[in-house]
């Protein structure tokens, strides 16, 4: 693991006078999961969705797969991908229909055998005819997963990926996506708010808390560091230090 | 900027119409009223003889050309709604799609929604009117095409602002088009309009295309003046709504809009 595929420098936004992330820098190395953990309002979120180019930094520099994210979007964005449990895909179209649009968008060479094949892989094959809007969120959730892995990408930004599956079905996708990791060495780029997902999936996990970074290392260092026997314990001490939310 | 993914994001909507029918019955349903009763009240106007020549000529083919602006304003903002609602936008804006390339969908679908409703409309008018739009022969390309691109300039603006503005501003995509229907005087000449608002009618390209088909209806002859008068209109709206949608799209990117409308 030495080729890194995200590089983040002194990345801020600043809203109305606001710092939502303040001037963080960390890296994703080629084949690793980086798990991004922090209360709301930490700059999780604003952080990926500046990853993806849906907003534009106040300052700081990009670069993904060894390109700058500001002169080089369509290359980058051809070779990553996302998936989040709060963006839904057209809900008229079935899920073959949805599946091909993009794997069209993302110009996927042997589009058929692709889409057939992650139809396999998660187990969504008896529903590829439905239109998505019939579709259980668990459901929609692993028609998300499929689109978002239409391209193999090399970069995957997950956002609350199993928030709205059901145990069993979140722990299968989570098998999945270390598949996917192990096989593919593909770098993962995960938040959530289940601490033992978190344990479970990062490799190392950086902590946010009021756009910068407060702890990073891995699961394991990061308990020790703050005697926590669990993150979730760790994540409490963070979040309440200054007597905040709860 | 590849074809090849506008294409694949047109055939996004096509599906949609495919499997739809309330969606399909819509690009109907409004065009086929307004022709049913502005058709109706041609026909009974007309029997008073020597008030108008050619009242359902004057009034049929005034609406069938005010619905081919409307259904391309509309066939780019509603569309762009679709993906609002179903929560898509993020997915759309994180592929390698550009904004010009999806919006370039836009325009493409607005065209065939504009095929669908036109042809039944023109149909409908042949067939319970006796009037027939290619009567204007070759001179309808130009009418025709001046209201296309004046109705994708609106379409584009309103895009921005619901960009911007979010589903507060959803309402524009069914109204904004009738802002203009008072000054592109589609019913009546642009004399009939009080001095000030008719100044206001020379600066709109749609006035001058139904002044042109009025001119063509009553001579027979070639509105050149009135036609290079709505293109060259039409290409500082094209380009002040490309701009402007190209400004909005900066800033909601900046101000972190684009996740909130996308979500």
């Amino acid at each position: 693991m030495t080729e890194r595929v995200v590089e983040v420098r002194g990345l801020t936004k600043v809203f109305n006078g606001f710092k939502a992330v303040d001037g963080i820098s960390f890296e994703v190395m080629k084949g690793e999961i980086l798990g991004i953990l922090g209360p709301n309002g930490a700059g999780k979120t604003t952080t990926m969705h500046m990853l993806l180019g849906l907003t534009t930094p106040t300052a700081g520099d990009i670069r993904i797969l060894g390109m700058d994210l500001r002169r080089n979007r369509e290359e980058i964005l051809s070779r990553v991908n996302f998936s989040s449990s709060y963006v839904s895909l057209p809900y008229s179209l079935t899920v073959r229909e949805n599946l091909t649009v993009f794997s069209r968008l993302y110009g996927v060479r042997g589009r058929r055998k692709k889409i057939a094949e992650l139809l396999d892989v998660f187990g969504i094959e008896e529903i590829k005819n439905e239109p998505t809007r019939r579709l259980s969120s668990g459901q929609i959730t692993r028609v998300s997963l499929a689109k978002a892995l239409l391209n193999d990408p090399e970069v995957l930004f997950l956002d609350e990926p199993t928030a709205s599956l059901d145990p069993d079905m979140a722990d299968r996708t989570r098998k999945l996506l270390k598949r996917f990791n192990r096989e593919r060495a593909l770098s993962i780029l995960y938040t959530s708010h289940n601490m033992q997902e978190m344990e479970e999936m990062c490799d190392r996990i950086i902590f946010l808390d009021r756009g910068r970074i407060v702890a990073s290392g891995g699961p394991a260092e990061i308990m020790a560091e703050f005697s926590g026997a669990t993150l979730e314990e760790v994540f409490l001490k963070i979040a309440r230090k200054d007597g905040g939310a709860g | 900027m590849k074809v090849s993914r506008v294409l694949s994001y047109t055939t996004r909507h096509l599906y949609l119409y495919r499997r739809s029918l309330p969606r399909l019955m819509e690009v109907f349903y409004w065009p086929l009223l307004d022709l049913l009763v502005w058709g109706f009240i041609s026909v009974y106007l007309s029997t008073y003889k020597g008030s108008l020549p050619d009242f359902v000529t004057f009034f049929v083919g005034a609406l069938i050309l005010w619905d081919i602006l409307f259904r391309c304003q509309q066939g780019i903002s509603v569309s762009f709604l679709e993906d609002m609602w179903s929560r898509n936008l993020l997915n759309v804006f994180v592929s390698p799609m550009s904004p010009v390339e999806y919006v370039l969908s836009l325009l493409l679908i607005s065209l065939f929604k504009l095929f669908l409703a036109s042809t039944v409309m023109i149909l409908v008018a042949m067939a319970m009117y006796s009037f027939n739009i290619f009567q204007f022969g070759v001179l309808l390309v130009p009418l025709v095409a001046n209201l296309i691109v004046m109705g994708w300039a609106v379409g584009i603006i309103t895009t921005g602002i619901i960009l911007r503005y979010g589903q507060e501003a959803e309402v524009l995509a069914w109204g904004i088009a009738f802002l203009f229907q008072p000054v592109s005087a589609v019913f009546y000449p642009v004399s009939v309009l009080p001095p000030s608002i008719r100044t206001i009618a020379r600066y709109v390209p749609s006035s001058h295309v139904f002044e042109g088909m009025r001119h063509v209806i009553a001579t027979g002859t070639f509105p050149t003046k009135e036609l290079v008068w709505a293109a060259g209109l039409n290409m500082v709206y094209l380009g002040a709504a490309v701009v402007f949608f190209y400004l909005n799209f900066k800033g909601v990117k900046k101000k972190g809009l684009l996740v909130k409308v996308g979500e």
